[in-house]
């Protein structure tokens, strides 16, 4: 084990002095590790970034939330069958409350209607147009994540009353009071006037498409005296345990038919859709994409390593004697492996520090010009780009190490 | 490495082959590079063996150093049987046992004369402090206590030569394989380290030359001539100190030489 030791530390010296007394060759050798390593490391925080833009954009839609919509949220071949669906209407809220109240050991908590279009909001200074109008009752904090920036949500008061109040999006409140705070403020929708009271902090982009912060929150009856026409509506079911969402489903689905008085013989004419179902038609978008980024990138770190290979070899071929002479001194082949491979493997070390350092900087940039790109530096990506470093040197070693390791110390000794 | 006193033709058998055997492939040719040699190395012996090119010469060293194995025949070094030795076992002893001077030196070129004596130690498994002061010493023993920190291109060609003598002895090993110690140098450097390998001997080492000079095989105390993978003549004189100066004009020429 000591003697091990020894040779490892015997192996690195001789590859630093190998990397120092020929630093052209081991810079261009690097060269092509550093290419690959950024690119790799820069597809990776990409990939890392789509990731977490997906989740988050995933998580708006809360996991333990069932949506009682017309149509459901992911393809269909048969679009025929589902197009004749009658509307959801807010008014099914109530009676699901009912039943749900009226059902031992249900698994689903609440019902809360939702109703929503896109208006154009202003105020006396400026307008901002394709914002989402939603009307819903006070009930829809419970089913939502959102936090305020400030002020509050209406309260049921207000949600029963139908008060002309409002819970503004961060995007609106940015764009319609710059300056000042807009708690108390009017903003204008359709002429109408409504006092926003809340604000709800910056919620970003759904999947980088749209922004979610453009939103204007309000009571359901007012939405419904202004805005009636044209809306599409939705009940969200916040569902007890999310470990059973299957049977929530089931049992949502019940109450549905229930209320929509579907016999039994009839198929559901509402679709229940979830976080998830988005998520299973996302997924292999998202998952083909990092695929196929990843084995481009990982083309050109291929290369790269194929040139490590190359020099090896020449390095094996050059110091033909020098091995000779190592084995008649006692170096058993194993130590003339490691010796190599460790020369590989510091040269693709090497390399992976420079790309991972240069990928940091173009990540940077990257997210200074763009703040919008998804990009995701992490520790995680650091240890795996420097395992990945690793795993070329060995992979790119190993041959020309063998090969090292095999020399007959006769003929090594004798090799002009 | 005291003076021996206890030397004589019943010092201990270091090498003791018995009709070795070693065959090439050359293409389509078999090569019969030894043909049947036998031959006995006592501790503490100066033996030359010479040769013309083709002769075997270098392939019997080979097998001394045990860098190659026999295709037949029997070797035993310090009694173990190294005919059947595996790799790793002959590195273990070429480490230990045997100190290898090249013609060509073969020092690393990068490395300080201190690291290169350090080498054999660091694959003897030995710390860097022991190392450090071993590899310091025998440099001061060779007379190149003030070259420690010079890199070969930093040394004259004998200076080179004295660091590869100093790396051979640096393990204290049981036999110096020299070939061709001095192919590389001039006459004058030559005879310094012919000195030097003469002191060595005086000192109780075990010095095996390989040569095609005769001045140069003319210091040891005993020739072994080979021809056509045979030996020729083996003049037999044991080289020992007490036995000096034995009959062999050679080694009395030694003595002159002194």
């Amino acid at each position: 084990m000591k003697r091990f030791l020894y040779e490892l530390s015997e192996s690195w010296k001789i590859a630093v002095a190998q990397m120092r007394s020929n630093k052209t060759r081991s810079t261009l050798t690097a060269l092509g590790v550093v290419i690959g390593i950024v690119a790799v490391t820069l597809m990776g925080t990409a990939i890392g970034g789509i990731q977490v833009g997906f989740d988050k954009s995933m998580a708006i839609f809360g996991d333990d939330v069932l949506y009682v919509s017309q149509w459901p949220w992911k393809r269909v071949d048969d679009w025929w069958n589902f197009r004749d669906r009658k509307k959801i209407k807010t008014e099914y809220a109530e009676p699901i409350n009912r039943i749900i109240a009226a059902t031992p050991n249900s698994n689903l908590v609440i019902a809360v209607p939702t109703s929503s279009l896109l208006r154009s909001v202003k105020n006396d200074q400026s307008e901002v147009s394709n914002v989402l109008i939603r009307g819903t009752v006070s009930d829809y904090l419970i089913t939502s994540t959102f936090d305020f920036k400030e002020g509050r949500f209406f309260n049921d008061v207000e949600s029963r009353g139908g008060a002309n109040v409002c819970v503004i999006g961060y995007d609106v409140a940015d764009a319609l009071f710059p300056a000042e705070s807009p708690i108390e403020k009017s903003v204008l929708i359709n002429g109408q006037p409504f006092r926003v009271v809340g604000v709800i902090s910056r919620q970003g982009t759904f999947l980088g498409l749209f922004s979610l912060d453009s939103i204007v929150v309000m009571p359901l009856p007012a939405f419904q005296k202004y805005f009636s026409a044209k809306s599409d509506s939705d009940i969200l079911v916040k569902v007890k345990d999310k470990t059973r969402l299957a049977e929530a489903k089931d049992e949502l689905a019940g109450i549905m038919r229930r209320v929509r008085g579907l016999a039994p013989e009839k198929k559901d004419d509402f679709s229940i859709n979830e976080q998830q179902a988005l998520k299973s038609t996302l997924d292999p978008i998202k998952n083909s994409i990092a695929i196929a980024g990843l084995f481009i990138t990982g083309l050109s770190l291929f290369v790269g390593a194929i040139g490590i290979m190359n020099i090896t070899f020449v390095s094996v071929k050059e110091r033909t004697r020098e091995i000779g002479t190592r084995k008649a001194l006692g170096a058993r082949r194993r130590t003339i492996l490691l010796q190599f491979l460790i020369e590989s493997t510091s040269l693709c070390l090497l390399g992976g520090f420079i790309g991972l350092g240069f990928a940091y900087i173009m990540c940077t940039g990257i997210g200074h010009a763009f703040p919008s790109f998804p990009i995701q530096f992490s520790l995680g990506l650091v240890l795996v780009s420097m395992a990945v470093s690793i795993l070329t040197g060995l992979f790119s070693g190993i041959a020309p190490a063998w090969s090292a390791s095999r020399l007959d110390p006769v003929a090594a000794l004798r090799y002009e | 490495m005291s003076l021996v006193t206890t030397s004589g033709p019943t010092s201990p058998l270091v090498i003791d082959i018995e009709n070795i055997t070693k065959d090439y492939v050359m293409g389509e040719e078999i090569v019969h590079a030894l043909r049947g040699v036998s031959l006995q190395i006592r501790s503490n012996e100066y033996l030359a063996i010479m040769g013309p090119s083709g002769s075997g010469k270098s392939t019997l060293m080979n097998m001394l150093g045990c860098l190659d194995t026999p295709s037949s025949g029997h070797y035993e070094f310090n009694g173990r049987d190294v005919s059947s030795m595996t790799d790793d076992d002959l590195a273990s002893i070429r480490n230990r046992e045997i100190g290898f001077v090249f013609q060509t030196f073969n020092l690393l070129p990068r490395a300080d004369s201190l690291r290169n004596v350090e080498l054999p130690l660091v694959y003897a498994g030995i710390d860097s402090e022991t190392r450090r002061e071993r590899a310091a010493h025998v440099l001061r023993e060779v007379g190149l206590g003030d070259r420690l920190y010079h890199k070969p291109n930093e040394l004259s060609g004998g200076q080179r030569q004295r660091v590869a003598i100093a790396r051979a002895l640096v393990n204290d090993p049981s036999i110096i394989l020299a070939d061709e110690p001095t192919g590389n140098l001039d006459s004058k450097t030559g005879d310094e380290i012919m000195t030097l390998f003469e002191n060595l001997f005086q000192r109780g080492h075990t010095i095996i030359l390989v040569t095609h000079e005769a001045d140069i095989a003319n210091h040891a105390r005993r020739t072994v001539r080979l021809r056509d993978g045979l030996i020729e003549s083996d003049d037999g004189g044991f080289g020992g100190i007490d036995n000096f100066p034995v009959e062999d004009p050679l080694a009395a020429d030694a003595a002159v030489y002194q």
